[in-house]
């Protein structure tokens, strides 16, 4: 008995070892060029601005201060930092508009996709991909050039004679979430594909025999069954929409910024480091604070209904 | 890589890519994109068989950033005169002392003797220009030399104004309209230039730094932009006047000077001593249809360039106009807070 | 083929693909055509002229920088998603053991942090590698390039892996084979979809990425979104649309040849 209970120990500390070897070269090269000199943003947030950029090598508590709280340059009164907080909310309410917006797209597009005969799937994948071969610049001004007053859209609801006067597109925040939801549009489709096209079809038709609607089937048997693409693509389509930069100075015409700017801006013409840096580390928290959140709730009946 | 036809100027071209890369030696420049004029690299490169690479940076701040940091490889760089003391007296420059070299006497007397590098030991006059306002006449056909252009707009501009997000110009205007010296730390000042600028934002359009093309088609009727891309919008667009505000309006110099770690700094000094001669200086103007600092250059100007109200400044605006230099960083730190608040 | 087609049929689903398709490409059409403007402008059109194609084939900074994000691209891709394959591997199909939430945070951080930030980041630990050691060849951005790649291979092979069934791994461990054995004929043929699926989107996104490569290039390494980046002040040309239309070209060709490949290996089975 003990034998054959070590012998199962034995496999499963292997086995661990065997798994902390196959991502060993993934956490490496992460620590290396990825989250490892994130370190030194957070020790720059506890520092002093530099005279012109950079920082200064004494601790400074004004990086976070700054961050959430603002002494008003005027009157020396202390307040909440409006101006963060609405750069802040601003940022999550098109993030997460483009999320959905992706999903409701991207769903029935990965679908169709899976559900074409096997030789021409990856075909139907590289259209998708096509497009962003092209330099992301040239892209978004391209998008600009649709949406435009006299643009494609406009100059085409005009002619049929749905529209009087061109609508302002461009500039808007709305043209902010037009662009974010195209540039985002690959990262819900692509994990949306790889979870789909394995999607075991006798399950639906069980579905069906039992006289579900085909909205029923979609909703209780085929979106449950593809949860991990879901929540794969909605991760990969709101997180790094958050920190989208481009696009709201392009398209949403620079007046109002996203997040991803205001830290832009303290790390180059504002040059406060620290501010940047303590805005930077804010940002990364409450992004997996959310994500995790998301994971714990979404995640765990699928993953299990399927394993 | 121009195919050439027939064998003599095949032969030619041979010879001169093989004594490329043979060349003696390399030069490394890092300057503002789509800045450098290929032609004048190419003279340069045949003249002296030497390798020269192109590095471009989009803002003074991510140059100052990168070569601070030290380990990039630059010999020459091209900081605005707005930055260049910080340059300098962080000890970023080499003090190669141009103002010995043999073309320096073609120098306009006027740029020798900047405040931000007095007698010029470290760097040279690039090319210089204007920030100022943009009117289309066609919309709105009052004076346009008044920043109240952009911040106090007639009713036909309301909604079409374009203001480049480049705060240090931005701020000078604005201030120097709420009556003002640059740089002011008055906090009396300051306020009424927040309160003029937050007033003022409903009415702009957008904040971006492309404004050619929406300028020239229409999207844009009005804002601030530089006098060298507002040269070239009236080009594509005959409708479009430059403005210089009366109240002031900020003036910039890029300057060529050699990086403290630089590895070739004879082929550094070559490069200087080179634009320094007025025929390549003009092309350097020519090509991002600005003023040149050196004498004799507008001779090897196209007409249009050099005779063009943004390039040259009309008499009774010259006055107004001053050389945008660095802020104290306390005095920046007050306008990097009015300008997040603008843009929230 | 016919029976299983109306089982999988959704209404509406494939005109919404129509749909997505036809928005991909509006963009894309637009930016082509002023790809053969004879003017000087991206947005209005003065004629038809190949001019921007000719001024970008002989302006070498552009065909260099264009060929060097090619090159990136294209081994950071590799690079991340075979990092992504092996942690991927690493983390599904196995009962929760210490470290593995953590190891999953940790793998999806890049995308958690703004660009910007790593970029700094990467400007200040970069730099001081590059002084100690005298290298500041391309390996920096490869190595910054396929880091941040990592997290968007890894997540669509995970996917994959997780809707895949465990038991046919188990099976054929059963009848002896090694686990190279395993993951060559059982795992990899399953999981090719999202392993294809990761590597074209670390692609892209390697090919897109300005702001850490901006922050990280040392002299004369110059991609084209940073190349692209510079001239934003100024001027923007069709030529920077010609360059696009002739990565378009290139992508559609590589399609074809894709095709042409998978239809030859499917007469042959």
């Amino acid at each position: 008995m003990t034998d054959v209970a070590k012998a199962g120990e034995t496999r499963r500390r292997n086995d661990i070892r065997d798994r902390w070897l196959l991502s060993a070269p993934a956490l490496t090269l992460i620590a290396i060029a990825g989250t490892g000199p994130l370190l030194i943003v957070l020790i720059y947030s506890f520092l002093a601005p530099g005279s012109y950029g950079d920082v200064k090598w004494e601790f400074s508590p004004n990086g976070w201060f700054n961050v959430f709280l603002s002494r008003d340059i005027f009157d020396n009164t202390v307040s909440l930092a409006d101006a963060h907080y609405t750069i802040f909310w601003r940022t999550l309410r098109l993030a997460l508009a483009t999320t959905v917006l992706c999903l409701l797209l991207g769903f029935p597009l990965a679908y169709f996709i899976a559900s074409r005969p096997p030789g021409s799937r990856s075909i139907w994948l590289f259209l998708i991909t096509i497009p962003f071969w092209t330099n992301m610049l040239i892209r978004t001004f391209a998008i600009a050039e649709v949406i435009r007053n006299e643009g494609i859209i406009n100059s085409l609801l005009m002619r049929l004679g749905l529209l009087v006067a061109p609508v302002q597109m461009l500039f808007t925040d709305f043209a902010t979430l037009v662009g974010m939801t195209y540039v985002h549009l690959p990262l819900m489709v692509l994990p949306l594909y790889a979870s789909l096209e394995k999607l075991d079809f006798r399950l639906v038709e069980a579905g069906y025999d039992l006289y579900a609607s085909r909205f029923g089937v979609l909703l209780r048997i085929i979106v449950p069954l593809t949860r991990p693409g879901i929540i794969a693509g909605s991760i990969l389509v709101f997180v790094p929409a958050l920190s989208s930069y481009v696009i709201p100075l392009v398209l949403g015409g620079g007046k109002n910024l996203m997040i991803g700017n205001l830290i832009e801006l303290q790390f180059g013409q504002g040059r406060n480091w620290p501010l940047g840096a303590a805005l930077s580390v804010t940002l990364v928290l409450v992004v997996m604070i959310a994500v995790i959140f998301y994971m714990r709730n979404a995640g765990e009946p699928g993953g299990r209904a399927h394993g | 890589m121009k195919r050439r036809l027939g064998l003599a100027a095949f032969a030619t071209g041979l010879l001169a890519s093989a004594a490329i890369a043979h060349a003696e030696g390399e030069l490394n420049i890092f300057n503002w994109g789509n800045y450098t004029n290929p032609e004048l690299v190419k003279k340069f490169e045949e003249t002296y068989k030497i390798k020269v690479t192109i590095t471009d940076y989009d803002s003074n701040d991510t140059a100052l950033a990168k070569v601070r940091q030290g380990g990039h490889g630059f010999d020459i760089v091209v900081p605005s005169a707005s930055v260049m003391s910080i340059w300098i007296t962080d000890g970023l420059l080499l003090e190669s002392r141009p103002d010995q070299l043999e073309n320096f006497k073609n120098v306009d007397p006027e740029w020798v003797n900047v405040s931000f590098d007095p007698g010029r030991h470290y760097s040279i006059p690039w090319q210089w220009g204007t920030a100022g306002v943009v009117v289309n006449k066609t919309v709105y056909s009052g004076d346009p030399n008044t920043a109240a252009i952009f911040l106090d707009p007639p009713p036909e501009l309301v909604g079409k104004i374009n203001v480049i997000p480049e705060m240090s110009d931005v701020m000078y205007i604005a201030i120097a309209y709420a009556g003002g010296e640059p740089c002011t730390s008055d906090l009396a000042v300051l306020k009424k230039t927040r309160d003029i600028l937050t007033a003022a934002k409903p009415k702009w359009l957008a904040m971006e730094y492309s404004t050619i093309e929406k300028f020239a088609k229409g999207d844009f009727a009005a804002g601030v932009d530089w006098s060298g891309v507002t040269l070239r919008t009236r080009m594509q667009n005959k409708d479009i006047v430059y403005g210089y505000p009366k109240d002031g309006y900020p003036i910039w110099m890029d300057n060529a000077a050699i990086l403290k770690d630089a590895k070739n700094v004879e082929n550094a000094k070559l490069f200087l001593n080179f634009i320094m001669d007025p025929v390549n200086a003009a092309m350097i103007s020519t090509f991002a249809h600005s003023a040149s600092g050196i004498k004799g250059a507008e001779a090897f100007m196209p007409e249009e360039i050099k005779t063009a109200p943004e390039v040259a400044i009309p008499e009774k605006f010259k006055s107004a106009g001053k050389i945008n230099l660095a802020c104290p960083p306390e005095v920046q730190e007050l306008y990097t807070r009015i300008w997040t608040e603008l843009r929230k | 083929m016919a029976r299983t087609f109306s089982v999988r049929r959704q209404s509406g689903f494939a005109t919404v693909a129509m749909l997505c398709f036809f928005l991909l490409y509006l963009p894309i059409a637009a930016l082509v055509v002023y790809a053969f403007n004879a003017g000087t402008s991206i947005a209005i059109w003065e004629g038809f002229s190949l001019r921007w194609f000719v001024s970008a084939w002989n302006n070498q900074q552009v065909v260099e920088a264009s060929w060097r994000s090619l090159r990136i691209a294209a081994i950071a891709a590799v690079l991340a998603t075979a990092c992504a394959t092996l942690a991927a591997l690493a983390t599904t199909h196995t009962a929760p053991y210490r470290g593995l939430t953590a190891k999953y945070a940790f793998i999806n951080m890049p995308l958690l942090v703004p660009e910007i930030v790593t970029a700094v980041a990467l400007l200040v630990f970069f730099s001081r590698v590059k002084l100690w050691t005298g290298y500041s060849g391309l390996g920096y951005l490869i190595l910054a390039h396929s880091a941040f790649c990592v997290p968007f291979a890894y997540l669509p092979i995970r996917a994959r892996l997780e809707s895949m069934d465990a038991s046919l791994g188990r099976a054929a461990a059963d009848l002896y084979a090694t686990p190279l054995q395993i993951f060559r004929h059982v795992t990899l043929p399953l999981l090719w979809p999202g392993v294809f699926a990761g590597l074209m989107l670390a692609f892209i996104i390697s090919l897109d990425d300005v702001v850490i490569t901006e922050f990280v290039k040392s002299s004369g390494q110059d991609t084209l979104p940073t190349y692209m980046l510079g001239q934003l002040r100024r001027a923007i040309t069709p030529e920077m649309n010609a360059i696009s239309t002739v990565f378009l070209l290139l992508s559609l060709s590589l399609v074809t040849v894709f095709f042409c490949l998978s239809r030859n290996r499917k007469k042959e089975s």
